[in-house]
C-alpha cells in the first residue's frame, strides 16, 4: 500500500532534497517576513500594508536554544499510545539573513547533547507521523556537520 | 495647600489608587470538585475579610476559565449567580495566565471610573491532570493547534529552550536552577494556601525526572485548582467603610508586546522578523514591568517584594532581570547571594510562587495579588517581609498578554 505524502500544513514549505525550503511571505512595501506565513495582512505596525508574496526562508541558521520531550505530548500530537515514547529534540534555530527565529524538530536520532546554543543547522524534509493512507511531511532540522 | 504639602499628599495617595478592601483564597490543590465551589468560597471570604455584604457589591469581574464549559467562558456570571443574583454590574475576561490582571483591570477602571464604589473580582480553575493541551477539533488556522500538531511543542518545551537559552548566554547551572525551587518550596511551607507544603533540597531536585532538557519535574509548576479572589473600592469608600490606611494598588500593566517580538513566546513557532523593523528598547517582559513601574512612579529598588510567574525555575530568574532587580546575566548571582530568599533585599515569590502552587490559570494573578495584600498588612505569618511597603507582582498571558501589579501601603 502507498500512502499519500501530505505536508502537516499547506503551504509552510516545498522542494525536496537540497532544494527543500520553509515557505514565508514577504511584504511588497516594507519587506518584512512572516513564518508562519500571513498571507492577508502585513503585521508591521508602521507599514500601510502591502501585497504579500511567497518566499523562502534561508536554508541555513544557528542554533539559539533546544530542548527534548521525554514525554509523550497530548493530541493533537500524533502518536501511538500502544508505542512505547522516544523521546525527540526540538531546535529553535536564528535565521541571520530574516533575523528571527523558527522552531523545529531536529532529525530523529539527534540528542540534546549533540548540540549546542550557535551550532549550525539545516533545513531538510522530514516525516512527522503515518497513518493508514497518509504520511504527514514536516521539515526537520539537522547538524551540518553532523549526522 | 502649598506646593510641598500637595507634593507630600500626591506621593501617599494618587489619584488612580484602588483601595483592596478583601483578599481570599481557596486552599490549592487537586479536589476533585468544580470551579465554582472554589470560586465561590474564595468570594465568600474575600467578602468576609472586606466586611462588604455581597448585595452591596455594584460589579463582578470573572477570570475565565477554558476547562470548565460554558460557564467557564461566562465566569462572572456564573459567580454572580451561585453568590445570589443581586443585580450588580456583570464582566467576564479572559487572558491566559493574565486573565487574573484583566480582571483587577476592568474593577480598577470602573471604580476610577465612577461606574462603582466596591468590586468583586474572582478567578477559579479545575486543572486537568498532565500538560495542558489546545481545544478540540482541527483547527491549523490556531497556533496553539499548530504547535502540537507540528511540534508537540508542550508548556515545558518553551521552558527548557529559555532554560537552556539562559545557561549557554548567562551562564546559569542546574544548581542554580534547583536552588529556586529549594527556595520558594521553604517559603511554600509557611503558606496554609499552597498545594505543596513540604521543603525541597537541591538533591530531590536533581534526582526527579527530565521533562523537557534541561528541566527537570520539580524545576516545572504543575497544574492545579484554585480560586482567589479580592474586593476593591475606591479610596474615598474605603475610609467611610472604616480602612482609613487599606493596601492600595498603584499600577496595572496590561501591555501587548511591540513588533518585532523577538522572544520566542508560547504557542508560537517563530517570532517575528527584526530584519527590516528593530527590535523594540525592551524585550515584552521588561517593558510589562516597565510600564507598571511608570505608571506607578515607583523604581525597582523601592520594592520590599516580589511575586513573579516561576512557571519554572529559569524563568523566574529571567524575571528577576525583566524586573530590574538586577541586571541582564545577573539574576543567579542575585539568587546565589539571597537577595531573593525571605531575609533577602527583595524576596521574590514569598509566597511559594507556582513552583508551591502550581498554576490555577486565571486564579493565579489574582493571588499574586492576595499575596502582597497580606504581606503589606503585615498579617503573612511565617513568611511575613518585615515592614513591606511596595510590592510588584509580574506575569504573562499567552497570545501576548502582559500582566503586573504594583500595590503600596
Amino acid at each position: 500500500m502507498t500512502r499519500q505524502r501530505t505536508p502537516v500544513v499547506a503551504d509552510w514549505f516545498s522542494g525536496e532534497g537540497e532544494n527543500f525550503r520553509l515557505l514565508g511571505t514577504r511584504c511588497s512595501a516594507c519587506g518584512s517576513v512572516f513564518f508562519p506565513r500571513e498571507d492577508s495582512y502585513c503585521r508591521n505596525p508602521g507599514c500601510a500594508g502591502g501585497e504579500l508574496a511567497e518566499v523562502p526562508l534561508s536554508k541555513r541558521g544557528r542554533v539559539w536554544s533546544y530542548t527534548d520531550g521525554r514525554y509523550r505530548p497530548p493530541a493533537p500530537y500524533a502518536s501511538d499510545p500502544e508505542q512505547e515514547w522516544e523521546p525527540y529534540t526540538l531546535v529553535a534555530v536564528e535565521l541571520e539573513a530574516e533575523r528571527m527565529v523558527v522552531l523545529g524538530q531536529a532529525v530523529p536520532g539527534v540528542t540534546p547533547g549533540q548540540l549546542a546554543v550557535g551550532t549550525e543547522v539545516e533545513v531538510v524534509p522530514g516525516v512527522l507521523n503515518e497513518d493508514a493512507d497518509t504520511t504527514w511531511t514536516t521539515w526537520h532540522w539537522k547538524p551540518v556537520n553532523g549526522r | 495647600m502649598d506646593d510641598l504639602a500637595l507634593e507630600a499628599g500626591e506621593r501617599a495617595m494618587s489619584a488612580r489608587d484602588v483601595a483592596v478592601l478583601g483578599a481570599a483564597m481557596h486552599p490549592w490543590g487537586k479536589w476533585g470538585r468544580g470551579f465554582v465551589e472554589y470560586g465561590v468560597k474564595a468570594a465568600r471570604d474575600a467578602l468576609a475579610d472586606a466586611g462588604v455584604d455581597w448585595r452591596d457589591v455594584g460589579s463582578i469581574v470573572g477570570a475565565d476559565t477554558v476547562r470548565g464549559g460554558y460557564p467557564g467562558y461566562v465566569s462572572g456570571a456564573t459567580f454572580a449567580k451561585a453568590l445570589g443574583w443581586q443585580g450588580a454590574r456583570v464582566t467576564s475576561v479572559y487572558a491566559a495566565c493574565a486573565s487574573g490582571a484583566q480582571a483587577v483591570q476592568t474593577a480598577r477602571t470602573q471604580i476610577l471610573a465612577g461606574l462603582a464604589d466596591v468590586v468583586l473580582v474572582v478567578g477559579a480553575d479545575a486543572a486537568p491532570k498532565g500538560f495542558f493541551r489546545p481545544a478540540g477539533g482541527d483547527r491549523p488556522d490556531d497556533p496553539d493547534w499548530l504547535r502540537f500538531r507540528v511540534l508537540g511543542a508542550t508548556n515545558p518545551a518553551y521552558f527548557g529552550l529559555y532554560a537552556r537559552r539562559r545557561m549557554a548566554v548567562h551562564g546559569d547551572t542546574l544548581a542554580d536552577f534547583a536552588q529556586v525551587k529549594v527556595k520558594n518550596a521553604a517559603m511554600g511551607a509557611l503558606n496554609p494556601y499552597a498545594r505543596y507544603r513540604k521543603t525541597v533540597t537541591t538533591e530531590e531536585v536533581a534526582a526527579s525526572a527530565v521533562v523537557a532538557d534541561p528541566l527537570r519535574l520539580l524545576d516545572i509548576c504543575a497544574t492545579s485548582d484554585g480560586a482567589a479572589a479580592l474586593v476593591l473600592s475606591s479610596v474615598d469608600f474605603a475610609r467611610r467603610h472604616g480602612a482609613p490606611d487599606p493596601v492600595r494598588i498603584r499600577a496595572v500593566s496590561t501591555v501587548t508586546p511591540e513588533y518585532p517580538q523577538t522572544v520566542l513566546d508560547l504557542p508560537d513557532i517563530a517570532t517575528d522578523s527584526a530584519a527590516v523593523a528593530a527590535p523594540p528598547a525592551r524585550p515584552f517582559r521588561a517593558a510589562i514591568a516597565h510600564a507598571a513601574y511608570e505608571e506607578a512612579g515607583i523604581g525597582p529598588d523601592e520594592l520590599s517584594l516580589a511575586e513573579v510567574y516561576d512557571l519554572s525555575t529559569a524563568l523566574e530568574l529571567q524575571w528577576y532581570e525583566d524586573l530590574a532587580l538586577c541586571g541582564e546575566g545577573e539574576a543567579a548571582k542575585l539568587l546565589r547571594d539571597g537577595a531573593t530568599a525571605l531575609g533577602g533585599r527583595v524576596p521574590v515569590n514569598a509566597s511559594g510562587g507556582l513552583a508551591s502552587f502550581g498554576e490555577a490559570v486565571p486564579a493565579q494573578a489574582i493571588a499574586q495579588v492576595c499575596e502582597l495584600t497580606w504581606q503589606l498588612r503585615g498579617t503573612a505569618g511565617a513568611r511575613q517581609v518585615p515592614g513591606a511597603r511596595v510590592g510588584i507582582t509580574a506575569n504573562q498571558g499567552l497570545f501576548g498578554h502582559g500582566s503586573s501589579v504594583i500595590a503600596v501601603r
